[in-house]
């Protein structure tokens, strides 16, 4: 687990994720909407899933709440690094 | 007025292959799609027919259905892939044996290796038993009456007859249905060979003297079925009628049939009832034919107490499970399908494996070679058996354009 992870990095995990899920890699990037994407409700339990694993950041489900984009989720994730 | 319900697409994924004419011509070939005691849809490569997401997100039974379903519904010709009337009158059935077995399994795993944090959030959504009804519903926005059927090796024959209610009922205009199971995991496997059920030498040879039980095989049957003149004002290709469907229950002993086939007998004499033909009309049994001990002698039984001793004796009856094995809760989709398939070409197609006869066990099993029906003027009319754990008998009369 690291604790010295930068938004890059975190950007770039997150980016991969949405790939695994079936999103497509060209539309992919910091402004995209997951709606846009095809990205639901039950693919975000899975990337905050990835994100403790990798990041030790806990999300509730409140906490994605009114996270729409790329950019925010990866906002979210930064602002709560250990 | 009568509700009929034709059948105007089909699609399969088996052991024979991706297709449903594929399984029919390679079945009537007399291939064989058993290796190393399973059947497996070796054929089967998810991501050359799904998206990332769908293969992601589907356990192999989901995965089995949806690409069966696609075919089923091009086959049909519906255009996009969306019904070609109100969505809200189209159905979705179908069945499965245990549903995401592979899926909780795996997760089971998980659960004691990593704790229930690493648990997937996917898991309930892949192992749910209605999980193919639910995505293939939603792939093709079919948004009428839609739930899965339970009833182990009769299951998929229960969802087709269901369907063909929901039409002639009035409460849809055309039903996506069958069965789907992927089984062949260490849990289930483990289990049937427990009970005894499965093949000790492998070799699926229904009705043979030397049968020692069932070979697990997997996939997936999808039907669509349209109410008549809906299908006919659309201009449809109409492959043939699902005529009757009857089910009832042996009440008898939770795995075993009971051996006088008075259950099953029953069954087929109400579907042929309901179908409104005599046993005189019937020019092709598919047998339900596992290759286990109980089931073909009392399965033979049965076919001649409900045909009659003298028209059984004259009617071919053959195995789909001799050439794939036993795909569970999807056995009786794949089999209505076979069934219809071979109908429409008056072809019967072989029991394979089947070379010595058991005492007892003397209808025409079409052995090894496939054979021409009775051919001319006469209608093509066939049933299809399925029979379940839990005693559970589920027949379907179909007859071919």
């Amino acid at each position: 687990m690291s604790t010295t992870a930068t938004r890059e990095q975190i950007e770039q995990r997150v980016f991969e994720a949405l790939e695994e899920f079936g999103a497509e890699p060209e539309e992919i990037g910091p402004d995209a909407e997951f709606e846009a994407l095809d990205v639901d409700s039950l693919d975000l339990v899975e990337l905050a899933q990835i994100v403790e694993d990798e990041y030790g950041v806990q999300l509730k489900g409140e906490d994605m709440e009114g996270v729409r984009t790329v950019r925010q989720a990866v906002d979210l994730v930064v602002s709560k690094l250990p | 007025m009568t509700r009929n319900a034709v059948i105007t697409g089909v699609g399969a994924v088996t052991p024979l292959g991706v297709g449903a004419r594929t399984l029919h011509e390679r079945w009537t070939a007399g291939r064989s799609g058993i290796e190393g005691g399973f059947g497996r849809a070796s054929d089967f490569e998810p991501k050359e027919h799904l998206s990332t997401k769908d293969v992601r997100r589907s356990d192999r039974f989901t995965q089995f259905a949806l690409v069966a379903a696609a075919e089923a519904i091009e086959d049909a010709g519906w255009e996009d892939g969306s019904p070609p009337g109100d969505p809200d009158r189209t159905a979705c059935v179908i069945a499965t044996g245990i549903g995401g077995i592979g899926t909780l399994e795996d997760q089971h795993i998980v659960l004691q290796e990593q704790g229930a944090g690493r648990i997937s959030p996917l898991s309930i959504p892949m192992l749910m038993a209605n999980a193919a009804t639910g995505v293939v519903a939603m792939k093709h926005n079919l948004r009428g009456q839609s739930f899965g059927a339970v009833s182990a090796c009769a299951a998929g024959a229960h969802a087709i007859g269901m369907a063909e209610r929901l039409i002639a009922y009035g409460d849809a205009d055309r039903v996506v249905t069958g069965g789907s199971e992927a089984a062949i995991t260490p849990l289930a496997t483990a289990a049937f060979s427990k009970m005894d059920a499965l093949s000790d030498s492998g070799v699926s040879r229904p009705f043979d003297r030397r049968r020692d039980g069932f070979v697990m095989g997997e996939g997936a049957g999808i039907l669509v079925l349209e109410e008549e003149e809906a299908a006919k004002e659309r201009g449809a290709r109409i492959l043939g009628y699902l005529r009757g469907y009857a089910s009832t229950s042996d009440a008898h002993h939770l795995t075993a049939p009971e051996p006088s086939g008075r259950g099953a007998a029953k069954a087929v004499e109400l579907a042929l009832a309901d179908a409104g033909v005599a046993p005189e009309d019937v020019i092709y049994v598919n047998a339900h034919g596992t290759s286990t001990p109980l089931n073909d002698r009392s399965e033979t039984q049965a076919i001649k107490s409900a045909l009659g001793e003298e028209r059984a004796a004259k009617v071919p009856v053959s195995s789909t499970k001799s050439a794939i094995g036993h795909l569970l809760g999807a056995a009786g989709a794949v089999e209505a399908i076979a069934t219809l398939l071979a109908l429409r070409d008056r072809i019967a197609p072989p029991t394979l494996n089947y070379e010595e006869p058991d005492e007892g066990l003397d209808l025409d099993y079409v052995p090894q070679e496939a054979r021409p029906l009775r051919n001319g003027d006469v209608r093509a009319v066939g049933i299809s058996n399925a029979f379940g754990f839990g005693g559970h008998n589920a027949v379907l009369c179909l007859e071919a354009s």
